[in-house]
């Protein structure tokens, strides 16, 4: 085991050749450009055999990480915020064709105005086509969350792309210590890649043929189980993981100082991380305040949300808007307390277009919630 | 015939792996045995494949894959196809 300290984004790069993809294709768009670069460094250095595709765009490069993937290979790409959003067809292409392909992508604003901070709408918008999300607050995090994005995507009973987030800058450009196990470790934990099913010449087959509606609702279907079953999965192999390397960062969620609390503050990313910081603020001035970072947004954790609901009321503090409805996390946790739970949430839109969300923001936003009405959700941090 | 563990749009090639597309079918070619000349102007046009050609030339239609485009009523020289609207299916 070494420690490695480098930004989110090379620690990232390091994940993924420890994982071995027989493909990688990408193409560079500020903040992940360093990502890129660094695995084009590990090519370079001779590091990296696999085959390193240098495409025009970012719907190149999912498709040919579909393609490559269809072939049987392991794939691995990774993109942002408007890169993101041209792969949007090749995303859902990705989930339908049940391609376990393994993306890193750095949350970043959306424009215009052009702006390259962080917020969570790029990949909040990608909610729908059937990848699993994962948001990381921390390079160890990352590290850890890559390799096993690809022991989840592969495995038989989930067989879906997984998307690991993290956040413009404040991770994606962040020197932190990370440690990085051996290769054999990887090796081990993740095994070769026996794909499913994959494009063979001696046995042909039609990949993406029509289908009538009998059998695409099945598709469908079959596409929301194999969620479900990462639900289950997610924290199994986080506790594989940190057998394998002694890491751990949760399951579905990760849960800090929520023991007695009466209320617990909901995010994701990095501000997860520095409501930590708050947490501990607020519990020296005696307030019963804890944490639930929700480590993983699809599949969504309802149950765990319940359980939560059942013990406090709940603070969901998002970088993201729905435009026209309120932010995801909170309103999904609506969602899921809807006549499971009487707990009060409420809402804060905080952070958008990379605005700073420090620990004494999230303190502040405390207080302020408690006084709020049920299921009303504010603008926090405005100018005018 | 080998079968896939994750279920997606896959399909070997062999006849019917889309499926019995006939049920698509609004107009129904019914052929006129006794008009019919035997010319199989309709099995070189048919462009599904769906008019079979018996030994001695006489045609019949497979229905299971015709999808009622009426070409071949419209080619044939002696009006022996007709297309009749499909009943619609008794509940």
């Amino acid at each position: 085991m070494t420690i490695m300290m480098d930004t989110g984004n090379r620690i990232a790069a390091k994940a993924a050749i420890m994982a071995k993809p027989e493909v990688v294709a990408a193409y560079p768009i500020t903040p992940q450009t360093t990502l890129v670069e660094a695995i084009a460094e590990y090519v370079a250095r001779g590091e990296y055999k696999g085959e390193y595709i240098c495409v025009e765009s970012e719907h190149s490069a999912m498709a040919a990480c579909i393609g490559a993937s269809a072939a049987g290979s392991r794939t691995f790409t990774a993109t942002s915020s408007h890169g993101l959003l041209l792969m949007h067809e090749m995303l859902h292409w990705a989930a339908l064709a049940r391609l376990p392909v393994v993306m890193c992508n750095i949350n970043r604003v959306i424009g215009p105005g052009w702006n390259i901070w962080v917020d969570e709408n790029d990949s909040i918008s990608q909610r729908d086509t059937g990848w699993i999300q994962f948001y990381c607050s921390s390079n160890q995090e990352i590290f850890d969350t890559v390799i096993q994005a690809f022991k989840l995507a592969e495995h038989e009973k989930v067989v879906l792309p997984v998307m690991v987030n993290l956040n413009a800058f404040i991770l994606s450009h962040t020197s932190l210590p990370a440690e990085i196990p051996k290769q054999s470790t990887v090796d081990e934990f993740l095994g070769k890649y026996v794909a499913q099913w994959k494009l063979d010449i001696d046995n042909p087959t039609t990949f993406g043929n029509i289908i009538g509606p009998e059998y695409y609702v099945d598709v469908r279907r079959a596409m929301h189980e194999a969620q479900q079953h990462a639900k289950k999965l997610i924290p199994q192999i986080a506790n594989e993981w940190k057998k394998s390397s002694g890491f751990y960062h949760g399951g579905l969620l990760e849960y800090y100082k929520c023991e007695g609390a009466e209320h617990i503050i909901l995010s994701m990313g990095a501000m997860g991380a520095e409501c930590k910081v708050a947490i501990d603020e607020l519990q020296k001035a005696g307030q019963k305040v804890g944490l639930a970072r929700v480590r993983v947004f699809r599949p969504f954790p309802v149950e765990e949300i319940i359980t939560l609901g059942n013990q406090a009321d709940l603070i969901v503090i998002d970088r993201n808007i729905s435009i026209g409805s309120e932010g995801a996390l909170f309103n999904e946790t609506k969602a899921a307390l809807y006549g499971e739970s009487g707990a009060k949430a409420t809402g804060f839109i905080a952070g958008l277009g990379g605005k700073d969300v420090t620990y004494k923001d999230i303190v502040t936003m405390y207080m302020k919630a408690l006084t709020h009405k049920p299921r009303e959700q504010q603008w926090y941090g405005m100018e005018g | 015939m080998k079968k896939y563990p994750v279920k997606t749009s896959l399909s070997y090639p062999k006849k019917g792996a889309m499926g019995k597309t006939g049920s698509w079918r609004v107009f129904k070619p019914i052929i006129d045995k006794k008009k019919c000349a035997k010319c199989l102007r309709c099995w070189i046009f048919c462009p599904e494949g769906s008019i079979r050609r018996e030994k001695d030339n006489s045609i019949s239609i497979d229905y299971d894959f015709c999808k009622g485009c009426g070409i071949c009523a419209n080619e044939c020289s002696v009006k022996a196809i007709i297309m009749e609207r499909e009943e619609a299916k008794k509940k």
